[in-house]
C-alpha cells in the first residue's frame, strides 16, 4: 500500500522531468510553452498529493462528516492554477510577436537572423 | 441489493461499449468511419454509466444533476461530431468510395 | 480500491504528456494537452480537492487550448526544428528524475494524518472557519478572507497578464500591410456550419446560467470567481466562434472588456479601503456590518465578485486581441 502512495510522487518526477525536457531541447517555441504548463501541472500534483488526508473528504463542511483533508495546499494550488494560464497567455502573445518580427518561431532561426 | 446488481451491470454494459468505441476509433481505416465508431461512446456509454449512478445516487438532487449532465452529454457530443464531420468534407477529406471485396470475389 | 483507480489516471497522464512532447503536430500537440487537464482534474476530484479540480478543468482544458489554438493560428502548424543538444538533455532529465525519486522515498505516507503538513495551519483553519466566517466551503473562506492578500495580488497578477497582451498584440509591425486579405472578410464566424450554431444558440444563456451559479454559489460548494470568470468567458468565446468576432465585439464592446479588467481589481480594492474607512484594517470584513460573521459575509462575496470580472475581462481582452490580428 505504501508503494502505491509512492507511486503519485514518481509521477510527479516523470511528469516534471517530461515538461523539463520539452523546455530544454524542443526548438519551437510554443513547444516550450506547452512543455512549462506539464511543468507546472506536476508541481500541482505534487502540492494536492501532499493535501490528501487518509479516510478524509473534500474540505467542505458537511452533517457526518469528521475528518476533512487539508484546505490550505488546495488555495495555494488555486492560486497558483491562475497565475499560470496568465504567464502563458503573455508567452503566447510575446510568440506570436517574435513571429511577426522574425518571421520563424523555431529557436535556429530566431538565432541566425540575431547574429546577422 | 436489485438496485446495485442493476446498476452493475449498467456500468459494467457502458464500460464495455466505452471500450468497443476506442477498439472502433483505433481500428478503422479512415476519420469518417472512426468518427461513427467513437460516437459509440458519446451516447449509449453516456446513457448506461450516468444511468448506473443515477441508480446508485437515489431519490435525491443528485439524480436530478445528474440528468441535466446527460441531457448537456447528449446535446453537445452529436454537434461535436457534426462540426468535425463538416470540417473534414469542407477541407477536403472525402469519404472513401469503392467496390467492397466480397462483390469482387464472387464476380 | 480507489488508489487503483488513481493509479490508472497517473498512467494515462505520463503517456499523455509523453506523446505531447513527441509528437510533431502543434496542433495534436495542443489538443493533447486539454486531455492531459482534464485527466489532472480528474486526479484532483480522486485526491479530495474539488475547487481545484473545477479550476483546472475551466481554465486548464477549457481556456487554455483556445488561447493555444488562437496563437497557433497566427504562427506555423508543424515543429520543423531538429533539438540539437538531445542526449545531454535526456541525460540530464534522467539523473535528474533518479535523484527526485531517490528523494521521495523520505516522504511521509500518502494520506498520513500526523506528517508535517498537516500540523500547524491547516487545522486551525478547518477548526476557525465555523466559528469566524460560518461558510461550508473551507477553501473559499481561507482563500477569501484568511489569506485574503494573496487573493489580491492574484487578481492584479491577472490583470497585469492582461493588460501586457493587450500592449504587446496592439502594436501594428510595420513591414506588414494593413489588411492583408481584403478579399476575405473577416471574421465570419462558422457561417456554413448550421447544426454547431444552432446548438450553440441554444446552449450559451445555459452557459452563462451555470457560470453565474457558480459565481455566487462558492460560498457552499465548490465554486468561487476563478471558475466562474472562466466559464462565463467560454460562454462569450463560443459566441464569438459561432458568429463571428465583429459580432462578438458588438455584443460586448473592447471599452467594456477594459472597464471589466479593470472594474475588478477596484472593487477588490475599494472592499479593503471600505474596511480601513469603518475602522478596521485594510481588508477586514469584520467591520463592513454590524454583525461580524454578517460582514465576513459580505466581503467574501464582494471579492469573489472582483475576482471573476477581472478575470472574464482579462480572459475575453487576450482572446480579442489574438483573434483579431490576422487570418482568424
Amino acid at each position: 500500500m505504501e508503494l502505491l502512495g509512492l507511486y503519485y510522487y514518481w509521477v510527479f518526477a516523470v511528469l516534471l522531468m517530461i515538461g523539463f525536457y520539452a523546455v530544454i531541447a524542443k526548438p519551437n517555441l510554443i513547444k516550450k510553452l506547452i512543455g512549462l504548463s506539464i511543468f507546472q501541472a506536476a508541481v500541482f500534483l505534487l502540492y494536492i498529493t501532499m493535501g490528501k488526508v487518509e479516510g478524509g473528504t473534500a474540505p467542505i463542511f458537511q452533517d457526518g462528516v469528521t475528518v476533512y483533508s487539508n484546505p490550505l495546499p488546495q488555495v495555494l494550488i488555486l492560486t497558483a492554477i491562475v497565475v499560470g494560464i496568465s504567464t502563458t497567455a503573455l508567452g503566447l502573445g510575446i510568440v506570436v510577436r517574435i513571429k511577426e518580427e522574425y518571421g520563424s518561431i523555431e529557436e535556429h532561426d530566431i538565432q541566425k537572423r540575431d547574429r546577422r | 441489493m436489485a438496485i446495485d446488481i442493476i446498476s452493475w451491470i449498467l456500468l459494467s454494459l457502458g464500460g464495455a461499449f466505452v471500450f468497443i468505441g476506442g477498439l472502433g476509433a483505433l481500428r478503422m481505416p479512415n476519420l469518417y468511419t472512426r468518427m461513427h465508431a467513437a460516437s459509440l461512446t458519446d451516447t449509449m456509454a453516456a446513457v448506461l454509466i450516468i444511468g448506473g449512478i443515477m441508480l446508485q445516487a437515489g431519490a435525491t438532487l443528485v439524480t436530478i444533476k445528474l440528468a441535466a449532465i446527460l441531457l448537456f452529454l447528449l446535446i453537445t457530443s452529436p454537434t461535436a461530431s457534426n462540426a468535425l464531420a463538416s470540417a473534414a468534407i469542407l477541407s477536403g477529406l472525402h469519404p472513401e468510395e469503392g467496390k467492397i471485396d466480397a462483390r469482387e470475389q464472387r464476380e | 480500491m480507489i488508489i487503483l483507480f488513481g493509479v490508472f489516471l497517473l498512467t494515462l497522464l505520463v503517456i499523455t504528456a509523453l506523446a505531447i512532447v513527441q509528437t510533431e503536430s502543434l496542433f495534436a500537440a495542443v489538443i493533447l494537452t486539454g486531455i492531459f487537464s482534464l485527466l489532472m482534474a480528474a486526479n484532483f476530484f480522486l485526491l479530495d480537492a474539488a475547487d481545484v479540480a473545477l479550476t483546472e478543468a475551466a481554465i486548464g482544458a477549457g481556456i487554455s487550448t483556445v488561447l493555444f489554438l488562437g496563437a497557433l493560428a497566427l504562427t506555423g502548424e508543424r515543429e520543423r526544428g531538429k533539438s540539437t543538444n538531445r542526449l545531454i538533455a535526456l541525460g540530464v532529465v534522467t539523473v535528474t528524475t533518479l535523484i527526485v525519486i531517490y528523494a521521495t522515498f523520505d516522504k511521509p505516507r500518502h494520506g498520513d494524518a500526523e506528517a508535517p503538513v498537516h500540523q500547524h495551519v491547516g487545522p486551525w483553519y478547518l477548526e476557525k472557519t465555523p466559528e469566524l466566517i460560518d461558510i461550508p466551503n473551507s477553501v473559499t473562506a481561507v482563500l477569501g478572507s484568511f489569506r485574503g492578500y494573496d487573493t489580491l495580488g492574484e487578481v492584479f497578477v491577472v490583470f497585469t497578464a492582461g493588460i501586457g497582451v493587450l500592449f504587446l498584440l496592439s502594436a501594428r509591425s510595420a513591414a506588414r500591410p494593413e489588411s492583408a486579405n481584403p478579399s476575405a472578410e473577416p471574421g465570419q464566424g462558422l457561417r456554413h456550419y448550421l447544426v454547431p450554431r444552432v446548438v450553440g444558440r441554444l446552449l450559451i444563456p445555459f452557459v452563462f446560467l451555470f457560470g453565474l451559479y457558480v459565481q455566487f454559489h462558492g460560498d457552499y460548494g465548490p465554486g468561487g470567481g476563478f471558475q466562474a470568470g472562466a466559464i462565463i468567458a467560454a460562454a462569450v468565446i463560443l459566441y464569438a466562434l459561432l458568429e463571428g468576432e465583429g459580432q462578438a465585439l458588438r455584443a460586448l464592446p473592447m471599452d467594456v472588456l477594459k472597464w471589466l479588467v479593470a472594474g475588478g481589481a477596484l472593487l477588490y480594492g475599494a472592499v479593503g479601503v471600505a474596511g480601513m474607512l469603518l475602522g478596521g484594517n485594510f481588508l477586514d470584513y469584520n467591520v463592513l456590518a454590524s454583525d461580524p460573521i454578517a460582514g465576513q459575509h459580505i466581503g467574501i462575496i464582494l471579492i469573489e465578485l472582483g475576482v471573476g470580472i477581472t478575470v472574464t475581462g482579462v480572459l475575453l481582452c487576450v482572446f480579442h486581441a489574438f483573434a483579431a490580428r490576422g487570418k482568424l
